[in-house]
Formats: C-alpha cells, sequence, structure tokens
C-alpha cells in the first residue's frame, strides 16, 4: 500500500517538498546543537526543560486522543465514525513519532539513548513512560495498517485485531497518565505537584486532540476527494466541547486550591504566568491570549446553534488547538520551573536554534501523518469510497 | 557495566514487581518516617554533615566553595558574559529566605536575615533525584551517599526537576575551556551530563575529609550518622539545627547550626 | 525488466556508497601501532609488571577499565591495587596513567591505529595535561 504514497499530484507534492525541507533545515540546526551541547537552547540550570519537554507533553495528548474515535466506533459500534477512524489513529503514529524525536533530541548523550534499556528502572516513571510510548505507537501502527489493508481488500480485519484495538483503549488513557506522573510526582514543584494532573492531562488531550483531527479532516476535504460527512464532524466537535468545558473546569479547581488555600508555593506559578513576579513576565502575554481563546471557543462550542455550522466549529478548534498548545505546550512545564527553588526568577525563552529544531520535529511529524493519509485516501479513492455516507 | 543475560532477565522480571513493592514500602512506612525523622540504621554508615554558620564568614564561603571547585575541575561559568544559564557549582550561598524558604520570618534578628548559607547536595534519605533517574545513573550508595555516575547519566535532567534543593547541574556547553586550572587527581565531566556534590569518595578513601570540611576550620563537621558516639552525633544532640525544606520528606543529610538555642529553652 | 534502468541506476549509487571505506582508504598503508611503554615510573617499578599479563590487556583492557570504574563508581570498592610493588589506585587516570604518563605514544598510538576515538578522553585526561 505504501507505494501509493508515491503517486500524486502537485499539491501533495509541493507539500511534501516543504515539510522535508524544514525537516532537513531542523536536522542541520540538530547537529548544531549535537556539537555545541544543549547550551545552543533557551534552557538553564533553573528552567532545565523547555521546549521540546512541552511539546512531547503537548504531543502525548494529541496521540491518545485516537481514543476518542476508537472507542465510539469500536465499543459502541457509532458506524458514522467509519471514515475517520483511520484519520485518528494515523495521526496517533506521527504523534508519537513526534514524542520520541523530541525526548532524543532533549537529551544532553543521546549516544547513550538505548541505557534506559540497558538499565531498566521501574521506580522511575520515565522508564515507564518509554514502555507505554512504544506500546502505543506499535498498536495503532498495526492497527491502522491491517484495517486500512482489509479495507483494500473489502474484507473484515482478521479476528487478531479486535483485542488489539481493544487493547488500544486503556493503552491511551496510560500514556497520558504516566506523561502526567512524570510531573506530578515531584515533591517541590507545587505546580506539578497535583493529584489531578492526569485527568487535566486527558481533558486537555481529548479537546485538542479531536480538534486538531477535524482542522484536518476539512483540510483533507479541501485538497483531496475525501469527505468525513457532515454529522461525523458535528460528533467530534461534541468531543470537543465536553472535553474542553472539563479542562477549563480541572484548571479552575488547581486556581481555587492554590489561592484559596493561599499557600505561597502553589500560587507562585499561577503569579508568574498570568501577571508576572518582580518584572519578569515573558510568559503573560501567551497566557492571557490562552485564556481568551479558550473562553471564545467555549462560547462557540456550547450553544448547539453555533457549533452546528461547519464554519464556526472550525474556528473554534483552531482557538482551541492554539489555547491548548500555549497552556500545555508551554506555559504547564516552563510554570513549573518558575520560580526556582529559591523563590527567585530565571526565565525562559526559546533560541532560533532550539525553535528551528522544534519545527522540524513538528515537519516530520506532519510528513510522516502526510504520507500516511496519502495512503488511506488512495486506497479508499480506489474503492470509490471515499467519501462519507453521512 | 556489563551486564549479563541472567541480570538483565531479573532486572525485567523485578520490573513488573516494581509498583507493588514501592506500595510495599509505603505501607510498611514507619510513623517516625512519615513524619520527616531521619531513619538510621542501628548499625554501619549513613553519612552526614553539620555546618556551624555562626563559625563561617563570606570569606569562608569563598574558601570553601573555590576548595571544591578546584579539586573537583568543576568550569567556572559565572562571570562571563550571558553565561549565568550554564552555570555549573557544587556549593554555593544564598540567604537565609532563600535557603530556609519554609522558616521565613520578618521578625527574625537582623543578623540572620542578613546572613548567607551555604548550599550543596543534601543527600537525602529519600531522595527523589534517585526515585526518578531512568538509568540509575543516580542511586544512593550503601553509606547514604547520593552518587552521580557520569558514565551512564543520558542527559535527560529529569534529577534536575526533581530535586527540590537546586543542587544538580547539566554541563549546557564543554565544561573543558571553563576549567582555569585542571586538577591530574579528579577527571572533568562531558557535556551533557549532570553533575553535583559527591561528599568526595576519593577523598575519604585516601583518608581525607571533603575539600569542603578541611578548609572550613572546623565549621563544617562530617561524619557518620548512624554511630552514636560520632563527633557529628554529639553536634547535632547539643545544638539545635535545620534542614532543608523538611516537610517534602526527603530527609536531608546535611544539617544546619543556625544559633539560637540559648534562647530555645 | 519492469523500470530496469531505474532500478540499475539505483542500485550502482547504493553500491558506491555502501563501498565507500574501501575505495576512500585505497592506496595508504597504516604504519604499525607500537605503543611505547618508555616513561621513567615504568623504569622506577620494582618488576616491570601490569595489572595482568600484556598480552591480556592488550586485548581485554578496556574490560578491566569497565570492571574497575563500576567497583569504584558504584559499589565504593576503592581498596588499592599492587602493581610491580607500588600501590595505585584503581583508576583509569590515577592508576594506568601513573605509570603510562605517555597517552600520545601509548593510548593514542594504538587508538588511532584501530580507527577508535573512545569516549574516556571526553572527562579523562592525560595527567600532564592539567598541568597549565
Amino acid at each position: 500500500m505504501l507505494d501509493k504514497a508515491l503517486h500524486g499530484g502537485k499539491t501533495y507534492w509541493t507539500l511534501i517538498i516543504v515539510l522535508a525541507s524544514i525537516a532537513g533545515a531542523g536536522t542541520l540546526a540538530y547537529l548544531y546543537q549535537f556539537n555545541n551541547g544543549l547550551g545552543v537552547t533557551g534552557m538553564s540550570r533553573d528552567v532545565s526543560w523547555g521546549f521540546y519537554i512541552s511539546q512531547f507533553t503537548f504531543l502525548v495528548g494529541v496521540a491518545a486522543s485516537a481514543v476518542m474515535l476508537v472507542i465510539p466506533y469500536y465499543l459502541h459500534d457509532y458506524k458514522k465514525f467509519g471514515k475517520i477512524v483511520i484519520l485518528g489513529e494515523f495521526l496517533a503514529v506521527a504523534s508519537v513519532t513526534m514524542c520520541m524525536l523530541f525526548i532524543f533530541v532533549d537529551m544532553g548523550q543521546p549516544m547513550r539513548i538505548l541505557n534506559v534499556i540497558l538499565h531498566p528502572t521501574p521506580n522511575s516513571i520515565l522508564f515507564w513512560d518509554a514502555t507505554v510510548l512504544n506500546g502505543y505507537l506499535f498498536l495503532n501502527i498495526v492497527i491502522g495498517w491491517t484495517t486500512l489493508h482489509a479495507e483494500k481488500k473489502q474484507a473484515p480485519p482478521p479476528s487478531w485485531v479486535k483485542p488489539l484495538i481493544y487493547l488500544s483503549i486503556p493503552w491511551a488513557v496510560s500514556i497520558h497518565t504516566v506523561t502526567a506522573f512524570l510531573y506530578a510526582g515531584i515533591p517541590g514543584r507545587h505546580f506539578w505537584l497535583t493529584a489531578i494532573m492526569a485527568a487535566r492531562f486527558l481533558a486537555s488531550a481529548f479537546a485538542g486532540g479531536p480538534a486538531l483531527l477535524i482542522i484536518l479532516a476539512l483540510i483533507l476535504r479541501k485538497y483531496t476527494k475525501f469527505d468525513p460527512g457532515r454529522e461525523p464532524i458535528q460528533a467530534v466537535g461534541k468531543i470537543v466541547t465536553y472535553a474542553m468545558c472539563a479542562n477549563v473546569f480541572f484548571i479552575l479547581l488547581e486556581v481555587f486550591t492554590a489561592f484559596y488555600s493561599n499557600i505561597p508555593g502553589h500560587m507562585h506559578s499561577f503569579e508568574y504566568l498570568f501577571v508576572g513576579i518582580e518584572g519578569h513576565g515573558k510568559l503573560v502575554p501567551l497566557m492571557w491570549i490562552s485564556v481568551i481563546f479558550a473562553v471564545i471557543s467555549l462560547i462557540m462550542l456550547i450553544p448547539p446553534k453555533i457549533r452546528n455550522k461547519e464554519s464556526n466549529l472550525i474556528k473554534a478548534c483552531v482557538l482551541v488547538f492554539i489555547s491548548l498548545w500555549i497552556d500545555k505546550g508551554f506555559g504547564l512545564v516552563i510554570g513549573g520551573f518558575v520560580p526556582n527553588h529559591f523563590g527567585t526568577v530565571t526565565e525562559y525563552w526559546p533560541t532560533l536554534i532550539e525553535t528551528v529544531i522544534t519545527l522540524g520535529v513538528w515537519a516530520i511529524g506532519f510528513l510522516t501523518l502526510t504520507i500516511l493519509y496519502k495512503v488511506a485516501i488512495s486506497v479508499r479513492e480506489e474503492l470509490g469510497t471515499v467519501k462519507s455516507e453521512y | 557495566m556489563s551486564i549479563n543475560r541472567r541480570k538483565f532477565l531479573k532486572i525485567a522480571g523485578l520490573t513488573g514487581l516494581g509498583l507493588s513493592l514501592s506500595a510495599r514500602d509505603f505501607i510498611l512506612m514507619s510513623p517516625a518516617e512519615a513524619s520527616g525523622g531521619h531513619s538510621l540504621p542501628s548499625s554501619g554508615e549513613r553519612l552526614g554533615m553539620a555546618i556551624d554558620v555562626r563559625k563561617l564568614t563570606d570569606a569562608d564561603y569563598a574558601r570553601i566553595a573555590d576548595a571544591c571547585h578546584t579539586v573537583h575541575n568543576v568550569p567556572t561559568l559565572i562571570p562571563e558574559k550571558n553565561n549565568v544559564k550554564n552555570e555549573v557549582k557544587w556549593i554555593w550561598t544564598d540567604t537565609y529566605n532563600h535557603t530556609f524558604p519554609e522558616q521565613i520570618n520578618d521578625y527574625h534578628p537582623e543578623a540572620l536575615r542578613n546572613k548567607t548559607f551555604p548550599l550543596l547536595c543534601n543527600h537525602c534519605d529519600k531522595p527523589p533525584c534517585v526515585r526518578v533517574c531512568p538509568t540509575k545513573a543516580t542511586f544512593r550508595a550503601k553509606n547514604g551517599m547520593i552518587v552521580q555516575d557520569p558514565h551512564r547519566c543520558i542527559g535527560c535532567r529529569f534529577c534536575m526537576a526533581g530535586c527540590p534543593y537546586g543542587s544538580r547541574s547539566f554541563n549546557w556547553v564543554d565544561p573543558r575551556p571553563y576549567i582555569p586550572k585542571r586538577n591530574p587527581d579528579f577527571p572533568t565531566r562531558t557535556i551533557g551530563v549532570v553533575e553535583k556534590c559527591t561528599f568526595c569518595p576519593e577523598r575519604l578513601a585516601r583518608g581525607q575529609q571533603p575539600a569542603c570540611v578541611e578548609v572550613s576550620n572546623g565549621a563544617m563537621i562530617f561524619g557518620n550518622l548512624a554511630d552514636s558516639h560520632s563527633e557529628i552525633r554529639n553536634i547535632l544532640s547539643t545544638h539545635f539545627t535545620l534542614r532543608r525544606k523538611p516537610t517534602l520528606g526527603t530527609m536531608p543529610s546535611v544539617f544546619y547550626i543556625i544559633g539560637g538555642e540559648d534562647y530555645a529553652g | 525488466m519492469y523500470n530496469g534502468g531505474k532500478i540499475i541506476f539505483g542500485l550502482i549509487i547504493f553500491l558506491a556508497i555502501v563501498t565507500f571505506p574501501f575505495y576512500s582508504n585505497l592506496g595508504g598503508s597504516a604504519k604499525k601501532a607500537m605503543p611505547s611503554l618508555d616513561t621513567p615510573e615504568i623504569y622506577a617499578l620494582a618488576t616491570k609488571e601490569c595489572v595482568r599479563s600484556g598480552e591480556y590487556m592488550k586485548k581485554e583492557h578496556m574490560k578491566v577499565l569497565d570492571e574497575w570504574r563500576d567497583e569504584v563508581v558504584r559499589e565504593g570498592k576503592r581498596e588499592k591495587i599492587s602493581v610491580g610493588g607500588t600501590e595505585l589506585e584503581k583508576s583509569l587516570q590515577n592508576g594506568c596513567m601513573h605509570c603510562h604518563s605517555n597517552k600520545e605514544q601509548f593510548c593514542t598510538e594504538c587508538h588511532k591505529y584501530a580507527g577508535i576515538d573512545p569516549y574516556c578522553w571526553d572527562c579523562h585526561f592525560d595527567r600532564g595535561e592539567g598541568r597549565l
């Protein structure tokens, strides 16, 4: 089936070349970082994780969100998701690939990466995270590819895939729970030390991932013969709405606990992120954009009248995605490090090299995604099943 | 590190038991531990340090940091412009409020509020850095030292996120150009690994005191906390001492004598 | 053959890349490595011996270093070893290189010949190098 990725129109090849060029620039930037050390990034002794780890955290959520299509389709027999469930699975593959690359580019000694396997350490959450992420990547490649192959042959998927599909559901939850545990189990980082971290992660994942999926599906409809159908998109829109409400609710719970308890450590990170501390407030404008976008998106999503109009839904999804990307792909990780353990502020901002590497990893992810989506759509074009009946 | 297949399988098997074992630890935890006390073995070795800050001045601190950093080939990355973010340090100083943020009090004697305190790795009894390390590059030795094995470190910096004392430094850049004069008896570190205070095992093996203790004029007392007749135990049982952030349950092995016990009744 | 031209062209490129190490070294000849034992410290030894036989060390010195590293760093077994009547630390920098004070003529000589660049030297260094 992979050969289908070799035949495409001008738009397809332009996209491939653009993404490959960004990936190439990212690779060159990475070589520079490899030779000169992580000192070329904006990270410091005080803010020792930055853009890479926050992108990783955000993308684990996007990967986990495939389950929001898998559950209705496979557990509740919601046939309307039949056309888009593969989009979710392949998005998961691309996202987990990006996650692993972000971990890799963040390592000080990447050549020693196998030490994680040579010296397995069950008490480290990072060990479990590596385990579940690899498992999830494997599950989604196998499930996506096998079901698409069966579709191509116009036969039902082999019976051994079913257990894997069911397994992928709790597995998706596990990847984001374990990723939340990276943060939620650390004493002394009050911003992260919260029991609802995993729940928050899942809520934001189930909003941000499906929002991205709606955007991608509508882009596909515009540039290819693929049509996800109106009803399935609206159904995913509902998922985004509920998950975004839960996410905002969870964040407000954190705000209440921090400020009503009046415990300084719990308030400081919020203060840094939203008002700044002692004149340091590089993230303040971004965080407020996140808040404003979240509010506008909810206003557009909650009333069915507004949401039902597709042009509104896609705008709301863009707002949700940007809002969550700022909140989780930036603020959450940096906020945990500021102020530092001595109550002083060292700010963080990514450098140019760091940004190019980050864009490079995103480009590799979207390259993977483009190729996988191309294969899926080409298979259906041949079968004449590219349009949804719903 | 040569790891044979048997050992690998053993560890892999134990991996599955990992979480249930930690659960057992939790259940068996004694009330003393839960309340943040130091769990001392009845015998054996548990290294610790008491620092009598009453006897130490800023000049002493400069000499102490210099002794440590020179003997361990710690790069000097601060004075250069824009380099603060790449800083590497094993022992340094900070104010009272930054050292003991849980014990801030506006009415403390002015002398105390203006005083600086030496900071270093606490060699905790329940070290979060060891808990989070994915390769056992940092681990707890039998004598209580928290060892950082730079050969195995993959530079993920989880330990830096985990340490609540800011005791760990990462080699953001190649440290060698920033070491003015190398001590030939000690290695440097390579780019991309984490380092910190070691409690000087190489010096202890030669019968010496840790480098900081040696130049502290007796203000830093290093010894075996498990030995009730040791000098450090004697000091601890006769002085009021503080530890950093005791509520986190990490149980530091570094104790600060700040004075004031005359009034403590 | 379907697409024969393209396939053969691709194969030629592939072969050109995989055989690169061979033809890039063609015509060059490597000088035999002759690690030197000529240091004042070795002459000062009561008996000229190493921690193991010379034959063993030639092949397996990295194994010895690996074991020492784990014993010293991870297990805290820092007892000294006796070599030729001298007490030395189990250490690359303070043990081995105490006698082999000629890193260039001893270590680098063979490593260069074998075309390897061990990362030991990223941290450890010639004791002479430090005395700037």
